[in-house]
């Protein structure tokens, strides 16, 4: 099965959990997170327009070939951390609306302590180091997302 | 030396180019040296906050060297998730 995909079009997330653990009898324990598009209201200073306006639509730019090689090295940092049976991970970019799906993680292990961990060590990689760019459309123009520290925070606690 | 250089996101937006291949004097041999030498030509470069930059396509630091036929990007931290 594919680790790593990096596309347009949504998933089904009930698909994809199934997959984790179909026809592995040694798994016990599947975790998996799901990252949402946010109807954030943005301020007029972060819009830098005269209002302020909710978010529309967010964009998700990438660098073909990179992106997937670095979701691949950190699929392949969690595997050496913990004992894992089966990883997914699927990103999508594009245009997408507050609501849809942008990422999916999936981790299946032996026990639910390696499969916890996993997935939360691979989104807080994700995040800091996998090359993927938002921009939020709203009625008074746009903006690309700054990167947050919390989220370079959440990354160094793994060491 | 001709290498190949892409930027993205706001860093391509500020520059109006996605990618272009140039032609390096041979005294220009890292990563933070090419910084330097386009940001001649394109001072979002320098201004950029917490610049990111990658050789064939492994995040690098600005003392990592190129050579001929290196893929270079620039981009500003990522945001995905």
């Amino acid at each position: 099965m594919r680790e790593v995909s990096v596309q347009q079009a949504d998933f089904d997330i009930g698909a994809e959990i199934a997959a984790l653990s179909t026809g592995d009898v040694a798994a016990g324990a599947v975790a998996s997170f799901v990252g949402l598009v946010r109807a954030d209201e943005l301020t007029a200073q972060e819009l830098g327009a005269g209002d302020a306006a909710a978010v529309l639509s967010m964009t998700l730019e990438y660098y073909p070939g990179m992106t997937e090689s670095a979701l691949e090295e950190i699929v392949a940092q969690a595997k050496a951390r913990w004992r894992l049976r089966r990883v997914r991970v699927i990103h999508r970019v594009g245009r997408l609306l507050p609501g849809e799906r942008i990422v999916f993680v999936g981790v299946s292990s032996a026990h639910r302590a390696d499969a916890f961990a996993a997935c939360e060590f691979i989104m807080d990689y994700l995040k800091t180091r996998a090359p993927f760019w938002k921009k939020e459309e709203t009625p008074h123009g746009s903006r690309w997302v700054d990167a947050r520290e919390t989220d370079d925070a959440a990354a160094a606690r793994w060491g | 030396m001709s290498i190949k250089v892409l930027y993205f996101a706001s860093v391509s937006e500020a520059l109006g180019l996605t990618a272009e291949t140039i032609d390096l004097p041979t005294e220009v041999k890292t990563l933070g040296a090419l910084r330097q030498h386009l940001g001649v030509r394109h001072p979002a470069l320098l201004t950029t906050k917490n610049l990111r930059a990658a050789v064939n396509r492994q995040m690098c630091g600005w003392e990592a060297p190129i050579a001929e036929g290196d893929e270079v990007a620039f981009f500003p931290p990522v945001t995905g998730g």
